[in-house]
């Protein structure tokens, strides 16, 4: 008990810390932050219903006015703007992913956990975040999808870097992986 | 840990955290259900006046929190104007600032402890579910006290990087971050066993 809750609350943390930190870049020069694949590994490491409160956890302190989003946004405002449906889609993909990764086989995991963040971190999450796109800005889905475009080549990267870290840490810290405990 | 509530006093603030969101949601629903360009107006005036009746200085605080919006204004505006539609795009962003401007504002003007003793009373049916009030009350704790601790320990690994790589850090540095995060979780866990645990 006491261990679940000392790790949704510290991967919370995590993912607040990895927007915060200054811009790490992840590839091809390119400095996208590291937030998402923070929720990303919540799910493949923490697995579902244990990722999802961490992220359910981390939007409460976002909402109560903190400034854990990268960049240092937060407050109810961010609940209403256009980038609000990818809150939303970070609940969802943390539970989707963390689904997945639980019931992978052990061998390929590094392959297995990157398709896994594919389909949580990156379908879902962006289906969310072009749904509300749509929404607040009064578009149609296709005309979302454009704007949300640009930002999904740099979400493979994070997907690949997803599925090493877990895989790495399955060996080097296997209790510690939940998912997969 | 810095939150977003303005230091600068307001007569907001003395207003009660319950009524003010109560507000919120039902001004926010007025505004996206009303829909003409009228109303959007209207809406994103009153919500410029209630940031300037305290001070200029409020004022120029609130437009910094929007900041983030302006690169969806920009989008919908030229979008529109191509499309030859400009005054929806007008619409759209009048709404957009007056929905998030107005929700900034409660943000602003409400203290931490209030906005949690609000949500305490709205969690309490999930009681239900199996959502101990003393355990999310930890769990926040944790998640607050720890933040600023991450982000202080991975600063550190990426100034130990740049003193061994002239690279930049990469991906390479999340890894050992994760790492961290664990350790420290497996720490706290002893330690909140060692107390008597949460039971």
């Amino acid at each position: 008990m006491e261990r679940n809750l000392s790790f949704i609350a510290l991967f919370a943390a995590l993912i607040a810390a990895l927007g915060l930190i200054p811009k790490i870049d992840m590839a091809f020069g390119v400095p996208i932050t590291a937030q998402s694949l923070g929720v990303m590994l919540c799910g493949t490491i923490l697995g579902a219903r244990r990722g999802f409160l961490a992220v359910a956890l981390f939007l409460f302190l976002v909402a109560l006015g903190l400034p854990l989003l990268a960049g240092g946004r937060g407050g109810l405002g961010v609940f209403v703007s256009p980038t609000a449906g990818y809150l939303v889609g970070f609940l969802l993909s943390a539970l989707v992913v963390g689904f997945i990764v639980e019931r992978l086989p052990s061998h390929h995991l590094t392959l297995g956990v990157s398709l896994a963040a594919i389909v949580g971190g990156i379908g879902v999450m962006h289906i969310c975040g072009i749904v509300g796109m749509a929404i607040t800005l009064n578009k149609s889905i296709g005309e979302a999808t454009m704007l949300a475009l640009p930002f999904i080549p740099g979400d493979f990267v994070k997907a690949i870097v997803a599925g090493f870290i877990t895989s790495t840490l399955v060996k080097a810290r296997p209790e510690a992986v939940l998912s997969r405990a | 840990m810095i939150s977003l509530t303005s230091e600068i006093r307001t007569p907001y603030h003395t207003w009660r955290a319950r009524p003010k969101m109560l507000a919120l949601c039902f001004s926010t629903l007025l505004i996206t259900i009303a829909g003409s360009l009228l109303w959007s107006f209207a809406a994103c005036m009153a919500v410029f006046s209630l940031y300037l009746w305290p001070g200029l200085a409020f004022l120029r605080q609130g437009l910094r929190m929007l900041r983030p919006l302006w690169i969806f204004v920009v989008v919908v505006l030229i979008w529109h104007w191509v499309t030859g539609a400009l005054l929806q795009g007008f619409e759209i962003s009048l709404r957009l600032v007056a929905c998030v401007g107005l929700a900034n504002l409660v943000t602003m003007t409400t203290r931490l402890d209030d906005m949690l003793t609000v949500t305490e009373g709205l969690l309490r049916p999930l009681g239900r579910f199996g959502l101990d009030p003393k355990r999310l009350s930890i769990a926040l704790a944790l998640v607050i006290r720890f933040t600023p601790s991450l982000v202080e320990k991975g600063g550190k690994l990426i100034e130990a990087w740049r003193a061994r790589s002239a690279k930049r850090p990469g991906w390479r540095i999340v890894l050992p971050f994760s790492l961290i995060a664990i350790d420290d979780a497996e720490h706290i866990s002893d330690a909140l066993r060692a107390r008597g645990g949460l039971n």
